[in-house]
């Protein structure tokens, strides 16, 4: 089964030429094709997807799913609104440029809430995804494609984009890993914009290893994004397999009712990071709650001017297009931001970040990372978001906080339900530019644990 | 107008010109505002070829800022005296037009680049109020094609860097606002930062105008109302518009009804403003930071060395000039052009000065057009053509004297007149004897001998 294979693993086996790559693109490529009719990851699936360019990286041949809101000059790119439905882009974002220099073959692209909109990818314009662990349930969102295509094996691997939660909430609703970059980190250049000062691109993979090396692939500066840093990136493969003895962890957020449900079996979990040495204590924060107001009001203010240019002059349908979600983020980001109200909301808002940015330095004197549930629980069932406008919002709530401060973090399977076999998702946030960090205590935690299925074949 | 109306006369006197000036100005940078592509609007060879996902506001198309374009905006600023504003950033302006990709406009609203400064004129200086940084629009085409009304979209001049300089209501005559737009195109093109073409859109004019009262004037108050004209594209129309403006706005304000809040146009071969857009309330921009370009911090360093490097401005040069050499005011229009063609004058006349000729007389040589205004001559190659060009042949002093001795005695009456005292008759007599023997010849010369030989007459 060369579809199940890690990244890690199917490298080596390109390179020990065990397999052969276009066996791999084939099988991942029909996999997708007879699961698509149930599961719904991908809203194209390239036909023809062939290996070029020969290279010597570690995603050489390696088949990836792309979620739909990357530039892609040989696929169609819609953000999974019908407002894009015939767009075909004339250029290559800077990320999936830098994968198919490396050799990446990116065999489709992935369903997800329209325009970014959402978690739990059922305000997609072309059908819901299923959770592959458990069809009656939601995958999670908005990069949910790119989630359900890895856990079903529909690719090796694949790359999300988060603004508040969009790669590390489906990761943890649907058993995988899935990392956010700091902001900054990987460029957003021909990504279709959802909130311009919160979005990173990172990987969605079966294990942290594999995460480690897909940034690898696509982190650094990029003179197209004068959001990028010019700093040099580090080898992230490099925090793999280190011990985490004597770091010290902080265990935010352990007083929310909305967590009651889940609490005892995180906590559960967070004795095996003792076990490996560090130490977990609670660590009081900001009430996150506070978070959700700024990030609803500053993301649906960028939303609101970044979905200006749909007006169906120049490509696209027009503005009809848009589904309801779209148009109430619409109007509420252009309420935020009409005279008089600026100064009270969006300005606000972005004030109350700065002192978020405040609380998280404060607490990264005390503690090398901070962990917490990515979702507050496991995955909702299909139909779930239907009428609830602040859906996402609370689903994302615990990845809110540091998301709106652009720090990075990654989610890895902590738990998974016996009868619904469904997942739960452990998210350690480091400090801003230390993804190796949160790497090197994902690893060991993955490494020291049985929730992951790629590593613990049942 | 109906200038024996004795009422209108009696009427413009009792209102005062309130006008202020927005004037936007293209930079001429190598790239557009945000993108790599080429900044050549006006001569690219077709429509939509510098383009890219940025300027055609492409799904995740993201703006990078243009360095050169912010450092010539702030040295514009330092030209006219403006503070500089260390900490500055672009927000995004949201407004809908086809001529607009991503439905903003990436401009500056609360921290502009510059703020405060002047422009001097001769009936007084017009203060600003800033100056900023944004990116020009495409271009709409409209027109038929295959029997059908279309509109067309050029984006070849979208996301070319536009500065606007907004002034204080402080141009009190339409000749005065003319003077102001001349000015200020005279130290952009100064500083070689802008060409503002006018016929093409490189530069473009609006005037804020409304009419005080004297008893508003008496109560320091403003008028209620404010006339914006745009989009003039010549001084002489700017002056045209803001005239008729001041005759329209006061016979509306004679009828003791406020003129309406609106955008005109002007249409220069009627020569009238006409309203374009009534303007019932400020539009509503929806201005935000723009998330995709960090903001700026400038090291106080960095302006003092921008200020540095200004050349000394036109007005600067001309007062030396007049004041150092006395060159006329039609010589210093002709010559200070811009800061290349000073810096070769300044050496020109300064080699002028060693070798004992007046500055003044290589100017006039220049304007001429008798010495050929290239800087890339030396100023040893332009005074020895001086020299040559200017060279007097100096006549045999007997042939000089036969010569006069005869025109005078050809001449008895022209002869009578001098003695009577008409002294101009002087000048008949040079030209006569020029005549004879040639334009070469050193004229001072010639006039020391025809005035001996009347003398003795």
């Amino acid at each position: 089964m060369l579809n199940t294979l890690t990244l890690k693993k199917a490298h080596q086996a390109i390179k020990s030429k065990d397999i052969s790559i276009n066996e791999l693109i084939t099988k991942c490529t029909e996999v997708s094709q007879s699961k698509n009719n149930d599961i719904n990851a991908y809203t194209y699936i390239k036909e023809d997807a062939n290996f070029q360019e020969q290279s010597n990286t570690k995603i050489s041949g390696i088949p990836l799913a792309i979620k739909d809101n990357f530039c892609t000059k040989d696929m169609p790119t819609t953000a999974s609104s019908k407002v894009l439905e015939s767009f075909i882009p004339p250029f290559d974002s800077s990320v999936t440029q830098k994968l198919r220099s490396s050799g990446a073959v990116l065999i489709g692209k992935t369903n997800m809430d329209a325009w970014a909109h959402g978690s739990s990818t059922e305000t997609s314009d072309f059908d819901v995804t299923k959770n592959p662990r458990n069809t009656d349930y939601l995958p999670g969102g908005s990069s949910g494609g790119s989630a359900a295509a890895v856990a079903a094996d529909m690719c090796i691997a694949a790359l999300g984009t988060e603004t508040a939660g969009s790669i590390r909430q489906p990761a943890s609703w649907c058993g995988i890993v899935g990392l956010k970059p700091t902001y900054g980190r990987v460029s957003r250049y021909g990504i279709v914009a959802m909130a311009s000062s919160t979005d990173s691109p990172g990987p969605m993979t079966k294990t942290v290893e594999d995460s480690a090396i897909l940034l690898n692939a696509i982190a650094g500066h990029d003179p197209l994004d004068a959001t990028t840093s010019p700093q040099a990136t580090p080898d992230f493969t490099a925090s793999l397999q280190k011990p985490i003895k004597d770091m010290r962890i902080g265990y935010i957020y352990h007083n929310l009712a909305e967590f009651e449900e889940t609490k005892s079996r995180f906590e559960e979990q967070l004795k095996v990071l003792e076990d490996l040495g560090a130490t977990v204590e609670p660590a009081p924060t900001f009430d996150p709650h506070y978070a959700i107001g700024v990030y609803t009001i500053v993301q649906r203010g960028e939303v609101s001017s970044n979905l200006a240019r749909y007006t169906g002059i120049r490509y696209g349908g027009d503005r009809s297009h848009f589904g309801d979600e779209a148009k109430r983020r619409i109007m509420l980001g252009t309420y935020t931001l009409s005279k008089g109200y600026a100064e009270q909301y969006y300005t606000h808002a972005n004030k109350v970040r700065t002192l978020f940015m405040r609380d998280f330095q404060e607490l990264f004197e005390r503690y090398d990372a901070l962990v917490s549930l990515s979702s507050p629980g496991f995955a909702k069932k299909r139909g779930a978001s239907e009428g609830q406008a602040m859906f996402g919002e609370l689903e994302d709530m615990l990845l809110e906080p540091s998301s709106i401060c652009g720090l990075p973090g990654v989610s890895v399977p902590c738990y998974r339900d016996e009868t619904t076999n469904l997942f739960l998702g452990m998210n350690i946030t480091t400090p801003w530019w230390k993804e190796g960090r949160a790497i090197q205590i994902a690893d060991a935690f993955e490494r020291a644990t049985r929730w992951n299925t790629w590593r613990n074949k049942q | 107008m109906n200038a024996q109306n004795p009422s209108i006369n009696r009427r413009t006197e009792a209102y005062t010109l309130i006008c202020g000036m927005e004037v936007h100005a293209e930079l001429k940078t190598a790239s557009k505002m945000f993108c790599g592509c080429t900044n050549n609007p006006f001569f690219a060879e077709k429509p939509n070829t510098h383009t890219c996902p940025v300027c055609l506001g492409m799904p995740g198309g993201l703006p990078v800022a243009n360095k050169t374009a912010i450092e010539w905006t702030i040295k514009l600023g330092l030209a006219l005296g403006c503070d500089i504003n260390l900490f500055s950033k672009f927000d995004r302006k949201h407004y809908f037009y086809p001529d607009l990709p991503k439905g903003y406009q990436i401009s500056q609203y609360d921290i502009p680049f510059c703020t405060g400064g002047a422009v001097e004129t001769s009936h007084g200086p017009v203060r600003l109020t800033r100056i900023h940084l944004e990116e020009d629009t495409a271009k709409m085409i409209h027109a038929t094609l295959d029997g059908e009304k279309v509109s067309m979209i050029d984006h070849n001049r979208a996301g070319v860097p536009l500065v606007e300089i907004v002034s204080e209501p402080d141009v009190t005559s339409p000749a005065q606002a003319a003077e102001y737009g001349r000015n200020l195109r005279e130290i952009m093109r100064y500083l070689e930062i802008a060409d503002c073409d006018m016929e093409q859109g490189g530069m473009r004019l609006e005037a804020n105008i409304s009419l005080q009262s004297t008893e508003q004037a008496e109560r320091g108050q403003l008028p209620e109302y404010k006339v914006e004209v745009k989009n003039i594209n010549s001084f002489r129309f700017l002056e045209n518009a803001i005239s008729h403006e001041v005759e329209r706005q006061g016979e509306v304000l004679d009828t003791g009804v406020l003129p309406a809040q609106e955008t005109r146009g002007y249409n220069s071969t009627k020569d009238i403003t006409f309203t374009q857009r009534a303007k019932e309330d400020a539009a509503d921009y929806r201005y935000m930071p723009d998330p995709d370009l960090p903001p700026f911090q400038f090291a106080q360093s960095q302006i003092k060395e921008w200020q540095h490097q200004l050349p000394e401005l036109p007005g600067s040069v001309r007062t030396r000039w007049s004041d150092t050499y006395g060159l006329n005011n039609q010589a210093l229009k002709m010559l200070v052009v811009n800061a290349e063609q000073t810096a070769w004058l300044d050496s020109v006349f300064a080699l002028a000065e060693k070798q004992g000729i007046l500055p003044k007389k290589i100017a006039a040589a220049l304007v001429n057009k008798q010495l050929e205004i290239n800087p890339e001559s030396t100023p040893e190659s332009v005074l020895k053509t001086y020299q040559k060009q200017t060279a007097s042949s100096s006549v045999d002093a007997q042939q000089l004297s036969t010569t006069i001795q005869k025109i005078l005695t050809q001449h008895p009456d022209a002869v009578a007149k001098y003695q009577a005292g008409e002294t101009q008759v002087l000048g008949f007599f040079m030209g006569q004897a020029m005549r004879v023997v040639g334009n070469n010849a050193d004229a001072g010369q010639v006039r020391v001998e025809i005035e001996r030989q009347l003398k003795q007459l």
